[in-house]
């Protein structure tokens, strides 16, 4: 097919599962966060259990003013939701879905998406700093300190993955986890990272993960009860929208980022090879579902952390762990 | 037929302008949509309600710099294991693997005294 064509159709989809996906998260958060503090969630919007909430909130933002304080770099408070958003389109440029249903395969897969998507932090930073308000500043400054301290422990979890797949792109690191591990009375059995070592880089991934997202019980960039909102105070109408949907399409990127690589993403054991492609984009959207839900179970769990407790958890612990962790994945690839 | 390297960096550059457009349409569809009568109180800093003191952008203490410091070298550090992690097989099946496998952790221990300097000199406790 002609390149162009082809692109359009791509961009299409995965504009349509990005926006779909994020949708589908904030329903299922105002549903599971109800449901686990016994309140009362949408129960109107659309009819039956309030489904249409999201399309409707988003609706209700469209019409109202979109302020810019008098005192705020206008531009740069402008072009701060663009940043964000194009950040969390591009991330899924390498996702795979199945064996060629992927945009492009990058070799640097993962490393392309640890680049693209630490690149919202410069919109977080812009938006703190053009909103000239104290607030916003200390939010922007809060959120950049965190998500460079967790950028860190993110990367030394992916080292530990490609050091036991020996690729960076992601449809080989699936392919990594679908080879045969070892034969039990004729058997093959094969398992995804998670089951092969990798315990230890997928719980520090999550928590990192967690910290990107500036979600509970890591969110004191916005920590509404201390800073009002962050960096969004300043933020109305549609360019709020535009935050906020970019958080809710990052957190489905990010869990399916841990799905493929852990999780062993679009396969599952058992699976023929061949019908990788039509079965696989459910498989990957089942384990999706799982770690989105596990992320909105963790928000309505905890309390928040304190500034410095964040700081400690990652230098003192996540980071000499995830060092820990590169040398036992090492280890386990020579000798075995 | 493009090349398949610039191909797959201008699918990378649609998308970015792709997400730009995105939030560029939801933008000029909200100016259609929503009323715009700028002035007033509502341009002022939010501060909980009462009128701002000074302005947005006092000097405040930044203690997160020497994080971003750190975060510095070892993002450099990181980039450094990338190379090796890939290589790492190829040396494994020529029989040294162990050889490649005991400089990187020569190179981690040093990274790791190095972390250690900096949590005894005090930088991650806060008063």
């Amino acid at each position: 097919m002609n390149f162009w064509l082809l692109l359009l159709v791509e961009v299409v989809v995965i504009l349509v599962v990005m926006l779909v996906g994020a949708l589908v998260t904030i329903y299922a958060e105002l549903k599971i966060s109800a449901h686990m503090q016994s309140r009362i969630g949408p129960y109107y919007a659309g009819g039956k259990w309030g489904w249409a909430q999201p399309a409707a909130d988003g609706l209700k933002f469209m019409q109202k003013e979109d302020l810019v304080p008098a005192a705020a770099d206008h531009t740069v408070f402008r072009l701060a939701p663009y940043i964000v958003i194009m950040s969390a389109l591009a991330v899924w440029v390498v996702i795979p879905f199945g064996p060629d249903l992927v945009v492009r395969d990058l070799d640097l897969g993962v490393f392309f998406v640890l680049a693209v998507s630490s690149l919202s932090t410069l919109g977080v930073l812009m938006a703190g700093w053009a909103s000239a308000n104290k607030y916003s500043l200390l939010g922007g400054l809060r959120a950049a300190a965190q998500l460079i301290a967790y950028e860190l422990p993110l990367l030394l979890a992916v080292v530990a993955v490609v050091v036991q797949a020996g690729t960076m792109s992601l449809n080989g690191i699936v392919a990594a986890q679908a080879q045969t591990w070892f034969t039990v009375g004729g058997i093959e059995i094969s398992a995804p990272f998670l089951l092969k070592g990798q315990i230890i880089g997928f719980v520090i991934f999550m928590v990192a993960a967690v910290a990107e997202l500036s979600r509970i019980p890591f969110d004191m960039p916005i920590a509404e009860s201390e800073l009002t909102m962050g960096y969004l105070t300043e933020y109305s109408g549609i360019r709020f929208t535009m935050f906020f949907l970019g958080e809710y399409a990052s957190m489905v990127a990010i869990s399916a980022i841990a799905a493929t690589m852990y999780l062993g993403g679009y396969w599952v054991p058992g699976l023929p090879e061949s019908t990788l492609n039509a079965v696989g984009p459910f498989v990957l959207l089942a384990k999706v579902a799982f770690l989105v839900f596990l992320l909105i179970w963790f928000r309505w769990t905890w309390p928040r952390l304190r500034e410095d407790q964040l700081q400690d958890l990652a230098w003192r612990w996540l980071i000499p762990l995830g060092l820990l962790n590169i040398v036992l994945a090492g280890i386990f690839k020579v000798v075995l | 037929m493009l090349n398949q390297y610039f191909g797959d960096y201008i699918t990378v550059a649609v998308f970015m302008a792709v997400g730009a457009g995105l939030v560029g349409g939801a933008v000029i569809a909200s100016r259609m949509l929503a009323p715009s009568r700028p002035g007033g109180f509502k341009e002022i800093a939010y501060e909980s309600g009462i009128e701002p003191v000074g302005g947005g952008w006092n000097q405040s203490h930044i203690r997160y710099y020497i994080f971003a410091l750190l975060f510095l070298i070892f993002d450099v550090e990181a980039v450094f294991i990338f190379p090796w992690a890939i290589r790492l097989d190829f040396f494994t099946e020529l029989g040294n693997g162990f050889l490649i496998l005991w400089e990187m952790v020569a190179f981690i221990v040093i990274l790791v005294l190095g972390l250690v300097y900096a949590v005894r000199k005090g930088v991650l406790r806060w008063e």
